[in-house]
């Protein structure tokens, strides 16, 4: 357990992916089976066992230090599992503190009962890093930064296999996975990846854009809308079903709808989506059903979730990877041709002579719901990760917004010494007449190393204030800020929350006065407008908007 | 010892320019320039320069020398721990505080009775000062920083332990440790050497001068190295120390993506290391911890406890828990500093 703690504890504060996937690799290369398995389990959100209440560590609290000292701690620290741990002393004579598999074996047994006193036996025996730890484990919330997807990445790395290879056995595997690491490190036979619904590892799309067209022929690809919603992959076999998000996490638990309504053995690949009668809801409706546990039935009824098909990956007892997406695509057409299923439908093909024709048809295509077109070639075989040259995706062009520089703050890791983190505003009717900025976001790329340089230098040039750790500049520098959508916002001050903005241009030549008003974002949220008083790049003014953005 | 007419709050006492002595006509780490001045300990909130007259160990005039340009103006009187002299009508003395090089309680002596003046201390052995010394008295005042039942202060081994792990496990990158440069330095420096760690340790300029002055009074610091004299020095899988502010700051960009480590008893709540930036947080603090606090108060069994500059609600709350008369005591010019 204290292993796993002080790998806990590293990981909290280490921003850096790759750092955290060394610190993982160190860690499962040198805990013993089966420690480092129910710690996968735990980074991948696998371990299950009723969580303590905030109630009981409170009790447990004041029964050592008194309401008024544990009030003052927790007001303190902010955190009820952390002032715990802080508080709690070590008692040597508590004897060898627990292991993490003596921790979950003993927990996935234990009455509810006998829990507080397991419980307070081992916050005696275990250093405050393991308190801390053993603590999150139970109220299920370790929040070290941590994805399912690293924490597989960094046990592949220990065997030098690809993710995927692992991502494959997966889902055939349980926790502690002893036979994952042994394959891994001793030489053993690699685990059958044929159990059931495992998920295969989802073929992803590079960027592209118009002037990138010309050099392609248009009659080898084929055209999909780009779905604004999850993509998904439906796996089911031998009675088993799975929704799988594209990086492999097990969705299920949050969409029973659609497990229900399997009714096939196959794998396919699709985009989740919120569907009203005909009509795709926005994405912020779709966000309403993700990160969840359970569902309410109100939410499965009010957020009915579909799934849009695009591609089939094993039909029949038959893997069709191999087969070109003309033959997968005429396969899945056949498919759905056979029966009826109101939950799940069939992304149409859009089709065109040239380049010109496709172009035309996606700045026509105003629809919500739609982020752009997927191209992919006729003959392209099924291939995981990210090939360079047979699938393309042509997204919008996206918003943009001459927006005001008013606070910036210094970044993580590689960025602590610049000033990296920018908060832009734009013009609004001030409480005491006159014009004022009102913030409407914050974006930390988007520029090169050398713009960055210059943007640092500028923040400390003129700086008029500073509040702990932000610094608030001169209203002077206009930003170009693109950004993919816009949605109403009753967090933000200026009432408007923009999706996924980034730093497009850094306009010296523009006076501040010049940047845009609130007013011209606002208009963005009507989709009647015609024509957006925006400078460039507004064909598609009415964009579903939320905060989150599914693939960075 | 004590005599029951003597209010103790009528010779000792609290002024916008600090804590006064009456009888004796001087101040306890005054927070501005006075005519007289009793100093327990070199740190920026306890020693200012401009005073007439100030008295304080060899060690702490030393640093006070160093930092404050020879202070030429101050007529500097030097006492040494356990021994005593006479000011106006009042004895004072100096024990070891345990804090840094150098720091005392100042112990104060007026018709029978005894106060304490702590400064800052600790309890845990310190390789560059001799260990606190509890003195009985009739008023204990002591510092607050750490008062909270939630700090505990791991050992140091551990914490240094943590360190060199992390060195071996990111070793192309650049530990750059963020301590302050009195007295938390040169601990550092010889709890790695304690810990086996022989390699050269680089030091941000800022911290030179105060090292070069513990070495003088014999800490033997090891192979130190300013990095600024770095010829051809690429600072790969090296531990250079700095002031905290630095590690933000543009002089960090030479080093091979660096870590920021920092040490300080702060480390000690998760979201007060994430508010510095520290990547891999030191609990290394030369304050007292909370069972410290707890510990002094009994070993050194005043009837009154007066609680300073920190979380002083919790002390006192506690102290009267064991009888104690306690009462907070607010003094002028103390502030959160690197702890």
């Amino acid at each position: 357990m204290q292993a796993f703690a002080r790998l806990l504890d590293s990981l909290s504060f280490q921003p850096a992916r790759n750092a955290k996937l060394r610190l993982i690799e160190t860690y499962l290369r040198e805990a013993p089976d089966p420690d480092r398995g129910w710690a996968l389990a735990a980074l991948t959100g696998g371990l299950d066992f009723p969580s303590a209440k905030p109630a009981l560590l409170r009790g447990f609290g004041q029964e050592k230090i008194g309401e008024e000292l544990f009030a003052l701690s927790y007001d303190y620290v902010g955190d009820l599992a952390e002032t715990l741990a802080l508080i709690w002393e070590t008692d040597p004579a508590a004897g060898p503190p627990p292991t993490l598999a003596e921790v979950v074996e003993t927990l996935q047994r234990a009455t509810r009962t006998q829990t507080p006193a397991i419980l307070k036996r081992w916050l005696d025996a275990l250093d405050s890093t393991g308190r801390w730890a053993l603590l999150k484990l139970l109220t299920g919330a370790l929040r070290v930064g941590v994805s399912a997807r690293l924490a597989k990445q960094a046990v592949a790395n220990i065997g030098n296999q690809p993710v995927d290879a692992v991502e494959e056995v997966w889902h055939g595997l349980e926790a502690p996975y002893r036979p994952l690491f042994d394959w891994l490190l001793h030489g053993a036979p690699r685990p059958s990846s044929n159990a059931g619904a495992a998920f295969l590892p989802a073929m992803l799309a590079n960027p592209i854009d118009r002037s990138e067209l010309d050099a392609l022929d248009p009659a080898h690809f084929r055209a999909e809308w780009k779905w604004d919603g999850i993509r998904v992959q439906v796996a089911a076999s031998g009675g088993l079903k799975r929704l799988y998000s594209r990086a492999g996490e097990d969705v299920s638990g949050a969409f029973p709808d659609i497990i229900e309504a399997i009714d096939f053995e196959g794998v396919f690949d699709g985009e989740l989506l919120v569907r009203r009668e005909t009509a795709v809801a926005p994405f912020n409706d779709l966000q309403q059903r993700l990160n969840r546990k359970t569902v309410t039935p109100k939410m499965l009824k009010e957020h009915p979730a579909h799934i849009r098909l695009y591609d089939v990956l094993w039909l029949e007892g038959q893997d069709l990877r191999g087969l070109s997406f003309d033959e997968r695509r005429a396969r899945l057409e056949a498919w759905m041709a056979l029966k009826e299923r109101p939950r799940f439908d069939l992304s149409p093909l859009v089709t065109f002579a040239d380049w010109a024709e496709l172009a035309a048809k996606r700045e026509e295509m105003r629809a919500d719901g739609i982020e752009g077109l997927m191209l992919k070639r006729g003959d392209s075989a099924y291939l995981s990760g990210r090939p360079k040259g047979p699938w393309f995706k042509w997204k919008r062009d996206p918003m943009l917004a001459d927006c005001v520089l008013m606070y910036a703050q210094r970044g993580h890791g590689k960025r602590s010494s610049f000033y990296s983190d920018f908060t832009f505003g734009c013009w609004r009717d001030g409480s005491a007449g006159g014009r004022e900025l009102a913030p409407v976001g914050k974006a930390y790329f988007g520029f090169t190393d050398e713009e960055l340089r210059w943007l640092d230098k500028w923040v400390r040039d003129h700086t008029i204030n500073r509040y702990g750790p932000v610094r608030e500049v001169e209203q002077k520098l206009v930003l170009e800020i693109a950004f993919d959508g816009i949605a109403r916002s009753t967090r933000h001050k200026s009432g408007v929350a923009m999706r996924f903005p980034r730093i497009n241009r850094i306009r010296i030549d523009k006076p501040a006065a010049e940047a845009d008003a609130v007013d011209n974002l606002l208009r963005l949220l009507t989709k009647s407008e015609p024509e957006s008083p925006l400078a460039g790049g507004m064909s598609h003014a009415h964009y579903p908007g939320v905060t989150l953005t599914e693939e960075p | 010892m004590a005599t029951e007419t003597l209010n103790p709050r009528k010779w000792l006492y609290p002024t916008p320019r600090g804590l006064y002595c009456e009888p004796g006509d001087f101040y306890v780490d005054p927070a501005f320039a006075v005519p007289r001045a009793v100093i327990t300990h070199g740190h920026g909130d306890h020693a200012r320069p401009g005073h007439r007259r100030a008295l304080a160990t060899p060690e702490t005039l030393a640093i006070m020398r160093t930092r404050f340009q020879d202070m030429p103006d101050t007529d500097q009187q030097a006492l040494k721990y356990g021994e005593s002299v006479r000011i106006g009508e009042v004895e004072v003395g100096f024990a070891p505080a345990g804090h840094i090089l150098g720091s005392a309680q100042a112990v104060l002596a007026y018709r029978g009775q005894r106060i304490v003046v702590s400064g800052d201390y600790k309890r845990r052995p310190d390789p560059t000062c001799p260990p606190f010394e509890p003195v009985p008295c009739d008023v204990f005042i002591t510092e607050a920083t750490f008062a909270l039942p939630v700090f505990h202060h791991p050992s140091d081994a551990g914490e240094i332990g943590k360190l060199l792990r992390s060195v071996a496990t990111f070793p192309e990158r650049t530990h750059l440790v963020g301590v302050y440069a009195l007295g938390k330095c040169q601990r550092v420096i010889r709890l790695l050497r304690e810990a086996g760690y022989d390699k050269r340790i680089w030091l941000h300029g800022g911290l030179m001068s105060l090292c070069k002055l513990y070495q003088e009074h014999g800490v033997d610091l090891g192979d130190v190295a300013p990095v600024s004299e770095a010829i051809l020095e690429t600072f790969k899988g090296a531990i250079v120390l700095c002031p905290p502010s630095a590690i933000a700051d543009r002089w960090s960009r030479r080093f091979a993506d660096p870590i920021a480590a920092v040490c300080s008893g702060w480390m000690n709540v998760r979201a007060r290391a994430r508010q510095r930036g520290a990547e891999l947080p030191l609990v290394i603090s030369d304050h007292a911890d909370w069972p410290e606090l707890a510990q002094t108060l009994k070993d050194v069994g005043a009837p009154k406890v007066w609680v300073t500059h920190g979380r002083e609600e919790a002390l006192v709350h506690y102290a009267r828990g064991l009888g104690i008369d306690a009462e907070a005591l607010h003094l002028a010019g103390r502030e959160e500093e690197d702890s």
